[in-house]
């Protein structure tokens, strides 16, 4: 079994604290995994993807090749439909809909249209959701409870695990508000 | 024993590193090569060994005093990313005239597509050059594993080793099997041979023959080294594929033997001649797979003769420029993908832009001001976030093009009668290359403006200390600019009479004039704050 996963968004929205999270995960469970990383001048407010594999068997490219990805992580909307051709035709897209305007103008009508037509779509307002439960550092930790449902080659349980351990250097505060984050997130994400 | 740790190939030549007895790594940061030296500042090992992990001026201070330290006798690791090399050359080609005593290894990190490059020269040029042997790894295993067979390598051959990475392996993370036995630095001898290390014409003559002799030696240990190897594929279809690095990574993604090619994998160079010419007679042709400049391809060309149906780079069966991956692979394979779905119509590029509240914002925008007034007014800029100024709303700068150029090329536009000639350039690149050309401005009066936006830290590359921090104006004053005409200012919104005020006070000076407008980089400072957040956070817990 391999799930490929793309994470996106802009510079600074904490995808990487995503992939380091599964990322623990995924070693503790005994799995494969290759998490290809940006750095440098592309953190800078502009575009930003991490591909993460997962699998029990080897896994030999760093990159995810086109029209393998099973599921597209976004923070942003736009960000998620950038790496459109990395999925494949079942694969998933978990994306907040709450869009970053750092551009103009931003394709507000391109974006919104593009996601009428499609489905396998988990949408979720991470803006609204996070400031209604006051989470607002753990927009990001939402984002992976929704989807929970669809990684599949790791359990609730097994994230969970790892929030714990990503986040105790922080303190227990954090540990507690990133675990009421995911349990918000999987609601979503059980819902659509 | 051993355990599984979740490394980024950088980590992973750090950790190897580490546990091959490094006594100290010097290094100036730079994409995609910064985090093998911070994990060996994070890593208990190196406090509880004293091992030198500070960061250096720039890469050729790095390179000497690596150089040093193998002298004294201690394993020494050099880190840069490529054009870093630029910068140290010198001392990389003269260090393998001198050769070494304690174990040096050089690490030399790629940026093929110029992810946060400007260039995408291929440092495998580099060790060839210097007739030194080249490792090259494909995973971060392989890194781990390399570090110290390198270290092994250089003092047997008493030689520098370049180990060579790219952007793919040095940010991608993946389980890495460690060994968890104490490892402490390794100390021999101090090197006590001058005919060795004083490069005089007659010793250096002396060196020369001897590294040009050891060249099959060389060309023999990269057919014995243990990561090169060759995987005949069942189903032979008399067609091969010699690839190295993350290039292999590919063809084994798309499942080259299955699809009956057979596959050598270089890891050490020179390359192993006779091996490859064996190989070609296997084959009727051959596909190069590297990642890189075709520094393979063009090897190979002369190794199995012009009629050879030899494929690669060079002949468009692979992109002539930018990184290899598993799709153009494919494709030169003969098994191109189709994409399910396509890229939108209306989606934008999203450029990265400078932070919000950042003070390279705010001397943009008092230039602009200024400049407003002097239609012949050129901006010289460097290396640095403070490159973004080129983009939308500032396009404030007009040239940027290596690490301490602003000031030279500034000077050198004055000399014939442009004015402004204004330079802009970073604290942290400044101690890097732009002090020498200041002191030949000053030398020549040239009628130059230097601003040295100061943020306190190297930002582009993540935050990691300045070199010159709170002595720049002392720096500027030594080196001859008139105290007086050396201006501190804040950048912020509301001193922008003042900033500007003080901008066309010094381009009306005719002489070599410092502004230094100084805010501490945002992100540094959140950082810093988060940092102390967590720790009020952890004392209240307890």
């Amino acid at each position: 079994m391999k799930k490929d996963i793309i994470l996106s968004g802009v510079g600074g929205q904490g995808i990487l604290s995503i992939a380091t999270i599964i990322g623990d995960a995924a070693t503790r469970a005994g799995l494969n995994l290759k998490q290809a990383e940006v750095h440098g001048m592309s953190q800078r407010g502009g575009e930003v993807e991490s591909g993460l594999r997962l699998s029990d068997g080897e896994i030999y490219s760093d990159l995810v090749p086109l029209g393998s990805a099973d599921i597209i992580l976004s923070m942003e909307p736009m960000e998620a439909l950038r790496y459109l051709p990395f999925l494949h035709e079942g694969g998933f897209i978990v994306t907040s809909t709450t869009p970053f305007r750092n551009i103009e103008p931003y394709p507000e009508e391109a974006v919104r249209a593009a996601f009428d037509s499609r489905e396998r779509v988990i949408a979720l307002d991470l803006d609204a959701i996070t400031r209604t439960n006051a989470i607002p550092q753990s927009a990001n930790v939402v984002l992976l409870g929704a989807a929970a449902g669809v990684i599949g080659i790791l359990s609730p349980e097994q994230i969970e695990q790892s929030i714990r351990n990503i986040f105790a250097a922080k303190g227990e505060k954090v540990v507690e508000m990133n675990l009421k984050a995911f349990e918000i997130g999987r609601e979503y994400g059980s819902r659509q | 024993m051993t355990q599984i740790k979740l490394l980024l190939g950088d980590e992973a030549i750090a950790e190897g590193a580490l546990q091959a007895g490094l006594k100290g790594v010097y290094a100036y940061p730079g994409t995609p090569s910064t985090e093998i030296t911070e994990y060996i500042q994070h890593a208990a090992a190196a406090r509880d060994n004293g091992i030198h992990c500070t960061w250096s001026s720039n890469e050729k201070t790095a390179m000497e005093a690596a150089l040093g330290m193998s002298y004294a006798g201690c394993r020494s690791m050099v880190c840069m990313k490529h054009v870093g090399m630029n910068v140290a050359a010198d001392a990389f080609v003269n260090a393998a005239m001198t050769g070494v005593n304690g174990g040096m290894v050089v690490v030399a990190a790629d940026d093929p597509s110029m992810h946060s490059s400007q260039n995408e020269q291929d440092s495998r040029f580099y060790g060839k050059f210097a007739m030194i042997p080249i490792l090259e790894p494909s995973t971060q295993q392989e890194a781990y594993d390399m570090a110290s067979y390198a270290f092994t390598l250089s003092e047997a051959e008493k030689l520098p080793v370049l180990l060579r990475i790219t952007t793919r392996l040095a940010h991608s993370r993946a389980a890495v099997r460690v060994s968890t036995a104490p490892a402490t630095p390794v100390r021999r001898e101090v090197a006590d041979s001058p005919a060795s290390w004083v490069l005089l014409p007659a010793n250096a003559r002396r060196k020369n023959a001897a590294l040009t002799a050891l060249q099959p030696r060389l060309e023999q240990l990269a057919a014995e080294n243990p990561f090169f190897k060759v995987e005949l594929s069942e189903k032979a279809s008399g067609k091969g594929i010699v690839t190295c690095g993350t290039g292999y990574n590919y063809v084994m993604e798309n499942g080259a033997t299955a699809a009956g090619y057979h596959v050598m994998k270089i890891a050490q160079y020179p390359v192993p001649a006779e091996q490859v010419r064996d190989f070609a007679r296997r084959c009727d042709s051959i596909l190069v797979v590297e990642d890189g400049q075709p520094f393979l391809e063009e090897q190979l060309r002369g190794i199995v003769g012009g009629d050879y149906p030899l494929r690669g780079r060079l002949t468009g069966d692979l992109p002539r420029t930018g990184e290899l991956n598993p799709d153009n692979v494919a494709a030169a394979l003969g098994m191109r993908r189709t994409p399910a779905f396509a890229v939108p119509e209306g989606i934008v590029p999203r450029p990265p832009a400078l932070c919000q509240g950042c003070g390279h914002r705010d001397v943009y925008i008092a230039l602009n001001k200024v400049l407003a007034d002097y239609p012949g007014a050129k901006v010289f800029a460097d290396i640095g976030c403070y490159t973004l100024g080129a983009l939308p709303p500032f396009c404030a700068i007009d040239t940027c093009v290596d690490m301490g150029a602003s000031i030279t090329m500034a000077k050198g536009a004055a000399d014939t009668g442009l004015h402004p000639a204004v330079a802009v350039i970073g604290d942290s690149t400044f101690t890097h290359s732009g002090m020498t050309g200041l002191l030949d401005a000053v030398n020549d009066r040239a009628n130059i403006t230097v601003v040295i936006s100061d943020n306190l830290t190297t930002a582009m590359t993540g935050g990691q200390d300045s070199a010159g921090t709170s002595r720049f104006e002392a720096i500027c004053i030594a080196l001859g600019v008139e105290p007086e005409h050396v201006r501190v200012v804040v950048p912020l919104a509301k001193n922008m009479d003042e900033i500007t005020r003080t901008i066309r006070e010094e381009i009306e000076y005719r002489g070599v004039s410092v502004i230094i407008p100084r805010r501490e980089c945002i992100q540094t400072l959140a950082r810093k704050r988060r940092k102390e957040m967590s720790k009020n956070n952890q004392q209240t817990a307890k």
